[in-house]
């Protein structure tokens, strides 16, 4: 008896650990579906209507899916220690090519193919910079991120090109499984990046050059290809982004597409707990983080609040997240439960 | 007071005539463009082109790339080029007195088209052409109240907060709405002028309302968030035009095609020729010495689904 509690406490403790570490978020995400409710009494109202789910929570999940994805690419590098300002251009970027392309009569795939390979250019070109010339990270991705607007304005030639495609609109417009595409999208990115990660030590290797570039060098891990491979996969992430955002609006925006997106995109991830510092990630918290801007983001939409008062109240949200999550507070509150 | 005007306007004849002695007798015009970050922008810079050419006018074009500084480069290179006069769409409202003081000490005559400065002398530039916005939002809510005889639910996508058009546009709609004790705005919020704003803001306005039954008509500050509206609507399974009216502003192709398709009732058009009366000013000023007042405003005009196929055709390659 006695020994199998004891085989039995371990589990549970590190089981509950790991809950108290993520309950900030789950509480955060909590309050503000509640929040939500409370302006909107029909938020979480759900109707079936020409094959898919439909309704505010859905609106959550569809409208949140761009910074979602940007998220998964960000959480990487930000373990590394790095940071992807570029992410936005490189949204506006792939919607451009997307947008061009399947005007100019080309097969869907061909159009998807080429964006994403687009978006795999960009993020090898912030590789490059990162991992060979050793530019720090926040000024190598400022460099895509100034400039590749300008080169997605001069393949749209300064005008939101408009397209017709009904398979291309599909990316956005479309459903599966009863839920809109970019939420599969969505789906299917987080389960191939968590695959990829997980499934292998790439995720402990990623997590090692973060904590110390130098000793995992050192230890044998390919730091170079490593740095490489989360820009990449960033540029790969904001790509399919950037596919979602001009499928929605049928027409590529060069100026606005994914305008200060990346910005989200960190907050996102800070708020799912990983640190700007490099080290342990976690992905699932990322998106977890997402949803928690896109829900406080439509409950603002639709609360009625005038439009002045929108970026206040964000940043109040945001600090209240933060602030639970201080480990100052944290300690605080580990002291008064007498531990 | 007259005697001084004849002689500036003297002085300027003279360097007129001295321009146009490498010009070939054209007026030799200075352009400092903001740069192109809209279709309306472009089309702004072509029909100069073409308004010029229309009237003999050599036109200098220099794209400022959204910088002041490159702006008031450009100014300088105009003085030094000795233009005889010199237009800026300026991309700021502040820090022009320096150079604007230099084209004065030039006797160049500076013309200001699509936006205002902020500058303590006002002679510091001759006149300003741009629209009235404020106009702008009352025609497209004199319209909406004739539509629908005064009584009507409306939803409104503001253009950028702060933005002096956003602020115009709201305003002029508003004093409609004033008007109309039946007519009221039941949700307004932000779209930032881009469709993809506006789309996510009009899909949780229907979430909010619960379909059209409350929501007669969307008023947008701009064309686009209309365009990304009318989407959010489609997608509601509701009908934009006839569900929900559908009215914007600004004149862009793309809501004439709309307005063809039946997906939107009105546009109020903010013309991109700028530069056509601002010439007319100019030949009218150098030729005769008529001083234009300072605030030239440019027609508003309001277009419906009729001329809207017409309307589309003769803008598309424009913008």
């Amino acid at each position: 008896m006695m020994s199998m509690t004891h085989l039995l406490v371990f589990p549970v403790s590190a089981k509950r650990l790991a809950c108290a570490r993520n309950l900030p978020q789950l509480v955060g995400l909590g309050l503000v579906l509640l929040v939500d409710w409370l302006v909107s009494p029909q938020f979480f109202n759900l109707r079936f209507q020409d094959g898919r789910l439909f309704g505010s929570v859905i609106d959550v999940l569809n409208r949140g899916a761009p910074v979602t994805l940007l998220s998964l690419g960000m959480t990487l590098v930000i373990a590394t220690g790095g940071i992807d300002l570029s992410v936005g251009a490189v949204i506006a970027i792939a919607g451009s090519t997307a947008a061009v392309l399947i005007n100019s009569g080309l097969s869907i795939w061909v159009v998807i193919g080429s964006t994403l390979v687009a978006g795999v250019i960009c993020g090898l070109w912030n590789g490059l910079l990162v991992s060979v010339m050793r530019i720090q990270p926040i000024v190598a991705t400022l460099i895509l991120m100034v400039a590749g607007r300008g080169i997605a304005q001069m393949i749209t030639e300064g005008r939101i090109v408009t397209f017709v495609d009904p398979r291309l609109a599909a990316v956005s417009g479309g459903s599966a499984f009863g839920l809109p595409m970019p939420v599969v999208i969505v789906l299917a990115m987080l389960g191939i990046t968590l695959l990829l990660i997980r499934a292998s030590a790439l995720g402990l290797l990623i997590e090692a050059v973060g904590i110390n570039r130098r000793a995992s060098a050192n230890a044998g891990v390919n730091t170079r290809m490593i740095l490489f491979l989360v820009y990449v996969w960033s540029g790969l992430c904001a790509a399919v982004a950037g596919l979602v955002l001009a499928a929605d609006i049928k027409g590529a925006d060069a100026n606005n597409a994914g305008l200060w997106m990346e910005l989200d995109a960190i907050l996102a991830v800070v708020i799912g707990g990983t640190s700007l510092l490099g080290g342990r990630f976690s992905l699932v918290m990322a998106v977890l983080g997402a949803l928690i801007i896109q829900a406080m983001n439509t409950g603002i939409l639709l609360s009625g609040f005038k439009p002045e008062f929108n970026l206040i109240v964000k940043s109040v949200v945001v600090l209240a997240i933060l602030f639970v999550q201080s480990p100052s507070l944290k300690k605080l509150l580990s002291r008064s439960d007498g531990r | 007071m007259r005697l001084s005007m004849v002689l500036i306007a003297g002085a300027i004849a003279a360097m007129s005539v001295a321009g146009s002695a490498q010009a070939g007798d054209k007026l030799l015009v200075g352009f400092s463009q903001i740069g192109s970050e809209s279709g309306w922008r472009a089309a702004e810079t072509k029909i100069s082109k073409i308004e010029a050419d229309k009237r003999g006018i050599d036109l200098r074009i220099s794209d400022a790339q959204q910088k002041e500084e490159n702006q008031i480069k450009a100014v300088r290179s105009f003085i030094a080029q000795g233009v005889d006069a010199i237009l800026i769409a300026p991309v700021v409202a502040t820090g022009w007195e320096t150079v604007l003081k230099e084209a004065k000490d030039a006797k160049i005559p500076v013309m200001l088209l699509d936006r205002g400065i902020d500058v303590k002398d006002d002679s510091l530039y001759l006149t300003v052409v741009r629209s009235d916005a404020v106009y702008e939002g009352q025609a497209a809510g004199d319209w909406l109240a004739k539509a629908t005889n005064g009584k009507c639910n409306v939803v409104e996508l503001q253009g950028t907060v702060g933005a002096s058009v956003a602020i115009d546009r709201k305003k002029g709609f508003d004093k409609v709405v004033g008007e109309h004790p039946q007519m009221k705005i039941v949700r307004t919020q932000s779209g930032d002028f881009t469709r993809a704003k506006g789309k996510e803001v009009m899909e949780s306005f229907i979430k909010a309302e619960g379909g059209n039954k409350n929501i007669c008509a969307m008023y947008a500050h701009n064309d686009d968030m209309a365009i990304g509206g009318i989407q959010a609507i489609k997608e509601a399974g509701l009908k934009p035009g006839k569900d929900i009216l559908v009215v914007s502003i600004d004149g862009v192709p793309d809501i004439f095609k709309a307005m063809g398709e039946g997906e939107a009732n009105a546009t109020v058009e903010l013309t991109p020729n700028m530069a056509g009366p601002a010439f007319d000013a100019l030949i009218a000023f150098k030729t005769k010495g008529v001083v234009p007042p300072k605030w030239i405003k440019t027609v508003t005009k309001l277009y419906e689904p009729d001329s809207a196929r017409a309307e589309y055709e003769r803008r598309k390659d424009l913008y």
